[in-house]
């Protein structure tokens, strides 16, 4: 698939509030890149809107977003509401970490386009965002 | 039998804690808030969502009262799991007990001060390596000279194993973060039969029955060896292995939730058999979401089962002599030993951390061990192999936003009372210490009786050490 690309798929990897499990977010990064996509890993305890800021400045396809705090809810809002603010809404986003079936619903009332949890395989996902971004 | 849990607001955490202290419970761990943990007031814009949802949030003294104002503090002996502010939650909670009469002599718990982990693996820093090594140093030092019964470290291989590393890079980097505190204190003038007896350990326990009880069969015997050998204690007590486990959240599963309570006591079962002291049973709803009353009761009965009906305890080592276990232990110690020579070799643990060397290392672990299950070498039950469509509705822990309106209020009205200058006297105290070089955790002693909330005092530290920026990845 990324043969046929004029350019990688560049993908914003982000933990927004406060929580340090970011073993989801690196192992994701590395398939990612494996996969031959452009990842930019933002570090821990990013604020939503640092994450849009960022998002926008490194001219993204795909936002990929790691919570697994219980905080998810109220991040991703914030999130979503940060990319409308600044016209950024037709960035795709995307969530993983420990999200409860009843709030996936949630979030994708909000915009988010897909949720991955724990199980969910790395080509899985890698797949998705290629389907995901025109070549 | 020691059940980590939280418990949103400080009343009903105290409420959890006296039924459990009447029940005969003692050694109560305590869970922070996220917020808490890194030293942010409930009210800073970064707490928003997060306040009273993995633990209890405590701002200031006040919620540490109400937390432990009236308990049986001598029984109650807490494990405070605190890191990068470490010295603040022991510093309040010794407020609280001379507030109760409880001489510093008779006064017992555990900080988990394990700051070195934070980096490689659980990420609650505020400070870089080296400030933040000191405030580890000034508690241990602390607990030497005024608090015989503190526990004064808790040493985490458990983390780093759960952001993905091997068993061997687990003890490895757990025993290299104590060479790297014991040396720190030796440099601080203490002598090592002084504080190596308040230090302890914490592990995970996968599913992997003989690997795992090889493990600690092996950390046992490279602890005392390194004490005796390398360090010179004269005291048993100084290289005695204390330590206990708790069961790998990350190999439980979100697909076909029920099969976690057997990961969990096989996971138990290995800890008993290499011989932890004392064992942590995760809830089988972990992956899902903060565990519920009934995931967490089935958790402590799968203890009882264990403890009260197999028999596995009532023996010591009943693997030794195993050729399996033996060989298997020996494998691990040699494994770690050459681990650690390369560390050291390379500059030290706090070159590793700095350098981002050690994160890399267990990031790079937990991808190899991510493709063998995508490509089938390793066999997850539910999640690549006997996978079932129609995984079970559970009930699940719902987080409640009134907490933080509470604990918001609460904050918002200490402001108001407290004697204000009183507090901004004793920021100025802290700040002129952290400047110069001696233990911070009398000025921060002074700043907690005032009522300076955690926010305040590590806003104060803040400014004068920095903030850690991790090494991009």
């Amino acid at each position: 698939m990324t043969d046929l690309r004029k350019s990688p798929i560049r993908v914003l990897v982000a933990k927004p509030g406060l929580d340090g499990h970011d073993r989801g977010a690196k192992v994701l990064a590395h398939a990612m890149r494996e996969a031959g996509m452009e990842v930019i890993y933002t570090g821990l305890r990013q604020t939503p809107e640092m994450i849009v800021n960022v998002a926008l400045q490194e001219d993204v396809d795909v936002i990929c977003v790691s919570v697994l705090s219980g905080a998810h809810n109220i991040l991703f809002a914030e999130i979503m509401a940060g990319m409308r603010a600044q016209a950024a809404d037709g960035i795709p986003v995307l969530g993983g970490g420990v999200i409860p079936d009843q709030d996936i619903a949630l979030l994708k009332e909000l915009g988010v386009r897909e949720i991955f949890t724990p199980g969910a395989s790395l080509t899985a996902i890698t797949s998705y965002i290629e389907d995901l971004v025109p070549a | 039998m020691r059940q980590y849990a939280g418990f949103g607001s400080p009343e009903e955490t105290h409420e959890r804690f006296a039924y459990l202290l009447g029940q005969g419970q003692g050694g109560l761990l305590v869970a922070f808030d996220l917020p808490t943990q890194l030293g942010y007031d409930s009210d800073d814009p970064r707490a928003k969502g997060e306040v009273g949802v993995v633990g209890v949030a405590v701002d200031s003294l006040r919620d540490m009262e109400t937390i432990f104002g009236g308990l049986p503090l001598e029984q109650a002996s807490p494990s405070l799991t605190m890191n990068s502010a470490a010295t603040v939650a022991l510093a309040m909670y010794l407020a609280v007990a001379e507030q109760e009469g409880v001489p510093a002599a008779r006064i017992s718990g555990t900080t988990q001060n394990d700051i070195l982990k934070e980096f490689i693996a659980r990420g609650t820093y505020i400070f870089p390596p080296r400030p933040s090594m000191r405030l580890t140093v000034d508690l241990i030092e602390y607990c030497t000279t005024n608090l015989p019964r503190w526990n004064a470290m808790n040493i985490c291989g458990y983390h780093v194993r759960e952001a993905g590393s091997t068993l061997v890079q687990e003890v490895a980097f757990a025993l290299a973060n104590a060479i790297t505190y014991i040396e720190a204190c030796l440099e601080r003038g203490l002598e090592i039969d002084a504080f190596a007896p308040r230090l302890a350990f914490n592990f995970s326990s996968s599913c992997n029955l003989f690997q795992e009880a090889a493990k600690f069969r092996a950390a046992r015997r490279l602890w005392a060896r390194l004490l005796r050998e390398r360090f010179g204690a004269k005291e048993p007590a100084s290289w005695m292995w204390r330590a206990g486990a708790g069961s790998s959240g990350s190999t439980l599963t979100a697909q076909q939730p029920e099969n976690n309570i057997v990961r969990v006591a096989l996971q138990a079962l290995a800890g008993i058999l290499g011989g932890v002291q004392s064992f942590h049973t995760a809830a089988y709803d972990e992956a899902l979401a903060l565990p519920s009353e009934h995931s967490a009761l089935v958790a402590l009965r799968t203890q009882q089962v264990l403890a009260y009906e197999s028999g596995a305890a009532e023996v010591v080592d009943p693997l030794g002599g195993s050729y399996y276990v033996e060989s298997l232990t020996d494998q691990i110690e040699q494994e770690v030993n050459r681990y650690i020579a390369r560390i050291e070799a390379e500059g030290g643990m706090l070159k590793a951390i700095e350098e981002g060397r050690a994160q890399a290392e267990v990031a790079q672990s937990a991808y190899n061990y991510q493709t063998q299950i995508d490509s089938g070498e390793r066999t997850v039950v539910g999640v690549n192999r006997f996978q079932d469509q129609n995984d079970p509705a559970i009930e699940l822990h719902r987080p409640r936003p009134e907490i933080a309106e509470a604990q918001i209020a609460g904050l918002r009205a200490l402001r108001r009372d407290r004697d204000n200058a009183a507090v901004s006297r004793a920021l100025a105290a802290l700040e002129n210490e952290a400047k110069g070089s001696g233990n911070l955790m009398y000025p921060t002693l002074e700043a907690v009786r005032a009522y300076a909330t955690i926010g305040e005092i590590c806003n104060v530290l803040r400014g004068v050490f920095g903030e850690y920026q991790a090494a991009s990845y």
